[in-house]
């Protein structure tokens, strides 16, 4: 199957089993595009996800075009994104048309009631794994502690973060 | 359909293509950090700049986006689009949204190669990468907080646990599992008024 192709059908299946958001995406992200295809390594992900953070729009996004463009250049970046926002464009239309209150479902809330969950636990294990990678030493440890106070605590915005870290990184590894 | 300004048929028709494409490009462009970070610009543009939608519209709109698979962004543009200018309308909204991203991205990608093993650029990453385990982290712990507000919904989550660490279950399947246990084990009402799941708007 030539590349670009499975480039769509990986990233719509991603976009068609995650709800929650693009952090819900992310371990699904490593599990197809690091483990299953190889598209990318686990360095790059992270690589990829500080990008992600960085720049406009949503991060699923993001990491969709920028994963598909490593992957199979500028038609590879296409087809991600193409895959990432068809199961949206299909799914959302069929409900705008047919089933106006469709989120006040019981069954849908039950569902996402199931689902959020899993989410996280998800979501939690991603970090854990990547967290290797990350913690070059004791300075990286130190930042992502300070990194999780601010974020949690003082909400600071994530890019803020990103920058102020980045530029630590700058000024005491270099 | 939600009545627009005062010009008339096929003019008004091919300006509002062009404002519902600038107006998610101009919110794509301008956010950074995420989904849920666009909801407020997306609700200052929508309901307050262009009025395509009303407050309760546009929960309504979050309440959606928010329930279904995909991009949050995307589905809101979509859903917004579709309620504005129907099909095309939904196109349109949704390129808007989409089309900054793509862009910036893959102008990045073309020449950030280049620049990857300068020192300078070494460092930064260095230095970014334990911020971005913490973002995951604090998404983690932001989401648990309010997904996990039950004791039915933390065992849920604590068989998942199991189910990835130990028997290394293909996330997918662990987010299936996740919706059938939903479905079968955790009916609303009585759990709604507990975590004021029934507070409408589908507030996670």
């Amino acid at each position: 199957m030539p590349v670009v192709l499975e480039l769509f059908l990986t990233f719509f299946r991603i976009s068609l089993f995650t709800i929650g958001g693009g952090y819900a995406m992310i371990p699904l992200f490593q599990k197809e595009l690091v483990t299953v295809h190889g598209w990318i390594t686990a360095e790059q992900m992270l690589d990829m996800l500080t990008v992600a953070e960085m720049t406009p729009g949503p991060i699923a996004i993001n990491l969709a075009t920028y994963a598909g463009y490593h992957a199979a250049g500028f038609w590879g970046a296409l087809a991600a994104t193409a895959g990432l926002v068809t199961p949206s464009g299909i799914i959302i239309l069929l409900i705008a048309r047919f089933l106006k209150h469709f989120q006040d479902m019981p069954v849908v809330r039950a569902v996402l009631q199931g689902i959020r969950p899993m989410v996280v636990v998800l979501i939690a294990v991603a970090a854990l794994s990547v967290a290797g990678s990350a913690l070059h030493g004791p300075a990286a440890a130190a930042i992502l502690l300070a990194a999780l106070v601010a974020a949690v605590r003082f909400k600071t915005h994530p890019i803020l973060l990103i920058i102020v870290a980045g530029v630590l990184g700058v000024i005491f590894e270099i | 359909m939600v009545p627009n300004n005062n010009l008339a048929g096929a003019e008004q028709e091919r300006f509002l293509f062009w404002r519902l494409f600038f107006s998610f490009f101009r919110i794509g462009a301008f956010t950074i950090g995420g989904g849920y970070a666009m909801l407020p610009l997306i609700e200052r543009e929508v309901v307050v700049g262009r009025r395509w939608l009303d407050e309760e519209q546009f929960l309504d709109t979050t309440a959606v986006a928010q329930s279904t698979p995909g991009v949050l962004a995307i589905n809101m543009a979509l859903y917004v689009g579709y309620r504005v200018a129907g099909l095309p309308g939904a196109a349109v909204a949704a390129l808007g949204a989409g089309l900054p991203s793509f862009l910036i991205i893959t102008a990045i990608a073309t020449f950030l190669p280049r620049f990857r093993e300068y020192a300078v650029v070494t460092s930064f990453f260095e230095g970014a990468q334990p911020a971005v385990v913490a973002l995951l982290f604090g998404a983690a712990y932001s989401t648990g907080r309010k997904a996990l507000k039950g004791r039915k919904q933390a065992m849920v989550a604590v068989a998942g646990l199991l189910a990835v660490l130990w028997l290394k279950l293909d996330p997918i399947l662990v987010i299936l599992a996740g919706g059938a246990a939903g479905a079968i084990w955790l009916k609303p009402g009585a759990e709604a008024g507990k975590q004021g799941g029934a507070k409408g708007a589908g507030s996670p």
